[in-house]
């Protein structure tokens, strides 16, 4: 018996997300007396072993040169293997690009029930019963896992990593592992950029601003702080900028600890997509802008006044 | 080439999310359903740009609900897709909702089959992943680009900070989502077509579910925004650094 957690990897790193499912995996194998373990699966440039600062007891390291590029149907057979071979009871992904590709496939595979998108620990005391976002941030539901086997897909940044002491036992998981079928060609990154999906931190512009020439402030704001930048549907559809930054109800969803709106109207769909952020600022010159009844904080001013004070002020804080 | 579209209904984006029956069930009264966006403007819109690429091509829908539903998939049928399936089903777990497109998807023989990378309700993201192991063909999630060239796919996916791209042979599940296609409206011409393109309604395959929702919750308001004057942003960011110790 085991809580089995998948740490997903870029370019032979642990994502953060990664550490966030390894804290939840441990916390739950605690309040299941069970033990946590993880597979890491591919090429690693991290030491594994260091998992057990987050409770994680032993690490199954599927290592092979097939394994190198993310694949999902490879990478979920790899993992089911490890589930049996472990019988795991629970399986936690992280809720990101490859826990998405990865988790409904286990699921089919293992019959095993898929919470994804879970917010907090399961209540155990009757049943299994996950909280999990729907309706695009607008609401929860609590979902009863009734197979054997649950997988829970955790929502990035809805779980603070827990580092303490400890160190895990590595051993080399010997899988069978067909050629992928799918073929990987390029990984295209955008350089010196925070992931939208990784950041804490995230400076958000829409259509006050005008023009894609006007998001100069964004960006020092975003480079001072060290976040990510985000922008509305008008944004994105108007080309001003690239559609990866685009957050709301049919865009990206993201809960970072703040979300800094800066000439964003505060549409229910924007809402949707941002509104399960730690702290909201809303930057608009419409006091009537229904962004403010979202927000915790927020200036009612013209954002190109407004922004270059703001970014004054910081960096008077960071002393630069 | 053969394509199969899975479509959903959703509630409008801009529809009031409630709660009736001691939170068990979604408040339906009022509420318009429309085709979930990343279904209809990324994975459908795609699907006839390839047909109007290769004409040879044929597009079916696939829906899982009850009669409620025809009238999205009319509307589906009105934008480009040639023939519609409705599994005569009705469930909030992916997996038998999955269980029931895989046995479509088996009669079929599709070359492709298309998601949108998650529907607006339930935000499970699992239909493309679960059909694709279920069908044993390979899976590309989160596309936002597909082309055909021949029966190879190039696809590209987004990744953290940035996109993937890679090939791989025909039969392909692929959830889409934006950058792959743009909304459309359906003309007059399509809309009368609609009308009469076949809708066929299958009764479901046995599946059980694996998972069952217990009852929902609205998030707690919010404690209401402070304001500060536009004269002393220094303000605003003394209270981020200080009171929330954001940064």
């Amino acid at each position: 018996m085991s809580v089995l957690i998948y740490i997903d990897q870029a370019e032979g790193q642990i994502k953060k997300s990664s550490f966030e499912a390894a804290s939840y995996g441990a916390r739950l194998a605690e309040q299941t007396s069970t033990q946590a373990e993880a597979v890491v699966v591919g090429n690693s440039s991290a030491d594994l072993s260091m998992l057990g600062k987050y409770g994680i007891k032993k690490v199954h390291h599927v290592n092979n040169e097939m394994l190198n590029h993310f694949d999902a149907q490879t990478y979920t057979r790899v993992i089911g293997q490890v589930t049996e071979a472990c019988q795991a009871t629970v399986v936690v992904l992280s809720n990101n690009v490859n826990g998405k590709a990865i988790a409904p496939g286990l699921s089919a595979r293992l019959k095993a029930g898929l919470v994804a998108g879970a917010v907090s620990l399961p209540d155990t005391s009757n049943g299994f019963v996950v909280k999990k976002g729907v309706f695009s941030g607008k609401a929860f539901a609590n979902v009863n896992v009734l197979s054997p086997i649950k997988i829970i897909g955790l929502t990035p940044n809805a779980f603070s990593p827990v580092a303490g002491e400890g160190t895990a036992e590595v051993v080399a998981f010997n899988a069978s592992i067909d050629a992928p079928r799918v073929k990987h060609l390029a990984t295209n990154k955008v350089q010196g950029q925070i992931p939208l999906s990784e950041a804490e931190l995230v400076i958000s512009g829409g259509r006050g601003l005008k023009g894609s020439e006007n998001w100069g402030m964004i960006e020092e704001l975003a480079g001072l702080i060290g976040a990510a930048t985000a922008c509305s549907r008008a944004v994105a559809d108007a080309h001003w900028r690239p559609h990866h930054e685009h957050v709301g109800q049919t865009g990206g969803s993201i809960a970072p600890n703040l979300y800094f709106a800066v000439g964003i109207s505060g549409a229910i769909q924007h809402l949707a997509g941002v509104n399960r952020s730690k702290v909201i600022v809303v930057i608009n010159k419409d006091p009537e802008a229904p962004f403010f009844k979202a927000a915790d904080y927020g200036i009612v001013g013209d954002a190109f006044e407004v922004m270059p004070k703001v970014i004054d002020a910081v960096k008077k804080l960071k002393g630069a | 080439m053969k394509i199969l579209v899975c479509i959903s209904k959703t509630p409008d984006t801009t529809a009031k999310i409630a709660f009736v029956d001691n939170n068990t069930k979604f408040a339906a009264d009022g509420v318009q359903w429309i085709i979930n966006p990343y279904d209809e403007w990324y994975a459908l819109v795609r699907a006839i740009e390839l047909k109007e690429k290769d004409p040879a091509t044929v597009i079916h829908l696939v829906n899982v609900g009850g009669a409620d539903t025809e009238p999205i998939i009319r509307k589906a049928l009105a934008l480009g897709g040639d023939e519609a399936i409705r599994v005569n089903f009705d469930s909030q777990d992916s997996f038998s909702i999955a269980s029931q497109i895989a046995a479509i998807a088996k009669d079929g023989a599709y070359d492709l089959i298309l998601t949108g990378k998650e529907t607006l309700d339930f935000n499970g993201a699992s239909i493309g992943g679960m059909l694709a192991e279920l069908l044993d063909i390979p899976f590309i999630s989160l596309a936002t680009k597909l082309d055909l060239n021949g029966t190879i796919a190039t696809v590209s996916r987004e990744i953290e900070g940035g996109e993937e791209v890679a090939e791989a042979a025909l039969p392909l599940v692929v959830s889409c989502q934006k950058g792959m296609a743009e909304q459309r409206i359906p003309n007059m011409k399509g809309i009368m077509g609609a009308r009469t393109k076949p809708l066929k309604v299958v009764e479901p395959v046995a599946a059980d579910p694996l998972t069952a929702i217990v009852g929902f919750e609205l998030p707690p308001a919010k404690a209401g925004v402070k304001l500060v004057s536009a004269d002393q942003p220094e303000e605003l960011v003394r209270l981020l650094h200080e009171e929330a110790k954001l940064f």
